[in-house]
């Protein structure tokens, strides 16, 4: 059994369906732990040590935010800035990230049509994502493609409900799964089927 | 045995252990006492002690006057001028009708004038020590009853000088035969030499302070021996008093007056927690020799005249006091504690009747009888306050809770704030912007009533009492939150609802350090120090200033306040291997000092490597 470390960023939750539906599916699962960055950080003033020990007990780590402006709220890349030390997370002696997963969990309010050559954003999502895929490849941990809700601003409930039993699924898989390997070759990590 | 130095001292101290927490515990107040455990253990309950009661009374006087000498230092000359409204509107008022109406009422009942002038004078002032002490464990001395009795009990003190200067000049119009053996040195002087005397004296001391007595509190502290600073500012006081018994003055006003010049000087802390445990030590003794010298043998021969004499002063005195409270607009139930917590005669009037004695003014009959009832009159101004507290205020004044129709009641908020003063008041406010009503709590009834009129649900009275806070919904409420001042106050409540209501989260502001670590005793989980986020703003500010860029700055200011939490669960570790003999302030300083040098040690910068380049750099260079 592997330990996931879902680390949620989202400045304004009590606002949000989608991010506070994805954490209540996994909220509870053995061997998964939830940081819930904006009610611990509120101040930005992050214990880095702490979440060096939480990552370095992980698994599996999963970045789940919404994406404003093509991009994670300003806390996750504070989180980011800090936490991956150079010579802890990467460079010469940075080898304690080595080979664990990570991925994002996102949702976007544009559909996932919008997000193409010929969409309205002009790119795919993973093109967006390009800086965190990089980031994970630094520190020697394996990139997974991302898990996306899109469309949020009009999405059904029935159709939300049926996208967070997706990811739950997902992450019950991710921890229990003897091999993941086939899962980075997929455009998104919605595609998993059991 | 019984002439024992150590058996009196273990008679009285006895006495006052177990009296003091007694009075406390039924809510009395510590001053009723000692009056207590001096009547018990006096002449005419137990004997224990018998005619040496007036020594020990004549010896603990110096309580009284350590406590003047105390106020004096906390009053700068500043604030007494800022002051000199009340103390005339209120004070002079009370002093100059009080002794108008004695003084008719005494010469109209057939006494001479010179005998009611120094009767009615003495009658006139009121108890400091138990006016004073009443008002603070109430919590009530920055209320408008708390500082109006503060004007009047300053221009009381002041009034001392005039009367005591006068007295002579009576008794020199009355009698040429006065045993001048008895009286003080300068009575054989005609009786203008004697003002000028007075006047000198306190002239005297006025320009000792600045001239004498702060170089050589100055020389001591070079010398850093504690011991030593305690004897220099016992030696102050004892000098100032004996100069002022050498006159013929009250040396608590003498004291009081070397206190105020002393109050701006650097000493001022230094010399206010050397002198409280003797202040308080002596003030104790004090009221148990009071107790111990009311004379129930002429109390009972005389019962009737005694006690309808003490009624109907405390009556007239807060007739008049409450009328003056009327007059500058004090509300009702403010009134009522300014008005009954001044009624007694104070212990000054013990002074002024022995004086008036010696002086052949008065029979030393009448005077027996005078301290009886000076002596009654003070034991029964706790219980006139318990009486207005309990049974008055209640049903005339501000009401615990507000009258309103039964359905606006019920929804009780899940918020209870106690003490709603400018800190209350702030968390109070962003609590109701934020659309959180909390049920708020208050002693003070000018604010209680204020705030009701804006809507808010205030319930009034002693916040530690269970009944009020059953009242206000403690039962069913969430957290508790008190922004209160006092330290006791917080304590008793802190204590009081661990008991009653184990199932409201605390949440607790606390003065300074000291006051946290009782917190941390207690078990709060969450304890505010009031000042750190202000003052480490301002300290951010500097550092800004000082060319510092602001977000760093932020960051480790953030580092700082997390630091000095921490710091403060560490130092709670190791303080109870201290002393426990040290004064609190002298606590204090240690602490800071134990403060500064763990950060000497530990250096302030930011730890983490964050948008920072030259560990990279470095890091690259190594690994090359």
């Amino acid at each position: 059994m592997r330990n996931i470390l879902v680390l949620m960023a989202h400045p304004k939750l009590e606002h949000s369906k989608v991010i506070s539906g994805l954490m209540a599916s996994i909220n509870g699962l053995e061997n998964v732990h939830i940081t819930d960055l904006y009610e611990c950080y509120p101040d930005f003033n992050i214990d880095v040590q702490h979440e060096q020990e939480m990552l370095f007990g992980a698994d599996i780590i999963v970045w789940m935010h919404p994406l404003y402006w093509y991009s994670a709220p300003p806390l996750l890349q504070q989180w980011i800035d800090l936490v991956l030390e150079y010579n802890w997370a990467y460079g010469h002696k940075g080898i304690y990230l080595k080979g664990k997963y990570l991925f994002n969990a996102v949702s976007t309010g544009g559909s996932p049509e919008a997000y193409s050559a010929k969409g309205h954003h002009g790119y795919q999502l993973k093109e967006f994502l390009l800086p965190y895929k990089q980031t994970a490849r630094l520190c020697n941990m394996n990139y997974l493609p991302p898990f996306q809700i899109a469309g949020t601003h009009n999405i059904t409930s029935e159709k939300l409900n049926l996208q967070i039993n997706d990811f739950k699924a997902l992450i019950i898989h991710l921890r229990d799964s003897p091999n993941l390997s086939d899962l980075e070759n997929l455009p998104f990590l919605n595609d998993f089927k059991q | 045995m019984e002439n024992g130095f150590l058996f009196q001292a273990i008679i009285y101290l006895s006495a006052a252990v177990v009296c003091v927490p007694l009075a406390k515990k039924i809510g009395m107040g510590s001053v009723l006492g000692y009056l207590l455990a001096g009547i018990i253990i006096g002449p005419y309950l137990f004997g224990f002690i018998g005619e040496e009661g007036e020594d020990i009374m004549h010896f603990a006087e110096f309580g009284v006057v350590m406590m003047l000498f105390l106020i004096g230092l906390e009053l700068e000359p500043a604030k007494l001028w800022k002051m000199r409204q009340m103390i005339t509107r209120v004070g002079l008022s009370q002093v100059l009708i009080t002794t108008l109406v004695f003084f008719g009422i005494l010469y109209f009942m057939g006494t001479g004038w010179r005998q009611s002038l120094a009767i009615s004078t003495s009658l006139a002032l009121s108890s400091t020590a138990i006016t004073l002490q009443s008002l603070k464990e109430k919590d009530q001395m920055n209320s408008s009853a708390g500082r109006n009795s503060f004007a009047v009990l300053l221009m009381q003190d002041i009034a001392v000088i005039p009367i005591l200067a006068v007295l002579p000049l009576i008794a020199l119009a009355a009698t040429s035969d006065v045993d001048i053996d008895h009286m003080s040195p300068i009575a054989q002087f005609p009786g203008w030499l004697q003002t000028l005397l007075v006047f000198g004296a306190v002239i005297l001391v006025v320009v000792s302070g600045r001239y004498i007595i702060i170089p050589m509190l100055r020389l001591i502290a070079k010398t850093r021996l504690r011991e030593l600073f305690v004897g220099g500012a016992l030696l102050v006081v004892l000098g100032i008093a004996f100069l002022m018994e050498l006159v013929g003055l009250s040396p608590a006003l003498g004291t009081f007056l070397g206190g105020v010049i002393l109050a701006n000087s650097q000493f001022k802390h230094e010399l206010e927690s050397d002198l409280e445990p003797f202040k308080g030590l002596l003030l104790g003794l004090f009221f148990i020799a009071v107790g111990a010298s009311i004379n129930f043998g002429l109390i009972g021969e005389n019962a009737l005249m005694v006690f309808a004499a003490t009624l109907s002063i405390l009556l007239v005195k807060s007739l008049i006091l409450f009328g003056i409270g009327k007059m500058n607009k004090i509300s009702t139930d403010q009134n009522l504690i300014f008005a009954f917590g001044l009624s007694q005669v104070g212990e000054f009037a013990f002074v002024t009747f022995s004086f008036a004695t010696e002086l052949n003014i008065l029979n030393s009959k009448t005077t027996e009888i005078l301290m009886a009832v000076t002596a009654l009159s003070m034991t029964f101004t706790p219980l006139l306050l318990l009486f207005n507290e309990r049974l008055l205020l209640p049903y005339i004044g501000t009401k615990k809770k507000e009258e309103k129709p039964h359905d606006e009641m019920e929804e009780s908020n899940k918020v209870i704030l106690a003490g709603f003063s400018h800190y209350g008041s702030t968390v109070g406010r962003f609590l109701r912007a934020n659309g959180i009503n909390a049920t708020i709590l208050d002693s003070d009834s000018d604010r209680v009533n204020l705030l009701r009129k804006m809507g808010f649900e205030v319930y009034y009275g002693d916040v530690t009492r269970v009944d009020l806070l059953e009242m206000a919904g403690a039962r069913d409420a969430k957290i508790l939150i008190s922004a209160i001042r006092n330290p006791e106050t917080n304590y008793h409540l802190v204590t009081m609802v661990k008991k009653h209501f184990p199932n409201l989260e605390l949440m607790v502001r606390a003065q300074d350090r000291m006051e946290a670590f009782e917190l941390m005793e207690l078990k709060v989980p969450h304890i505010y120090m009031q000042n750190l986020e202000s003052a480490v703003r301002m300290g951010k500010d500097v550092l800004i200033k000082m060319g510092f860029r602001a977000h760093t700055v932020h960051r480790l200011a953030q580092d700082f306040i997390k630091y000095d939490e921490d710091s403060l669960v560490e130092l709670a570790k190791v303080k109870n291997d201290k002393k426990a003999f040290i004064s609190t302030v002298r606590k204090a300083i240690e602490m800071q000092e134990n403060l500064l040098s763990f950060e000497l040690n530990r250096r302030f910068s930011l730890n983490d490597h964050a948008w920072d380049s030259e560990t990279i750099k470095e890091g690259e260079e190594e690994t090359k």
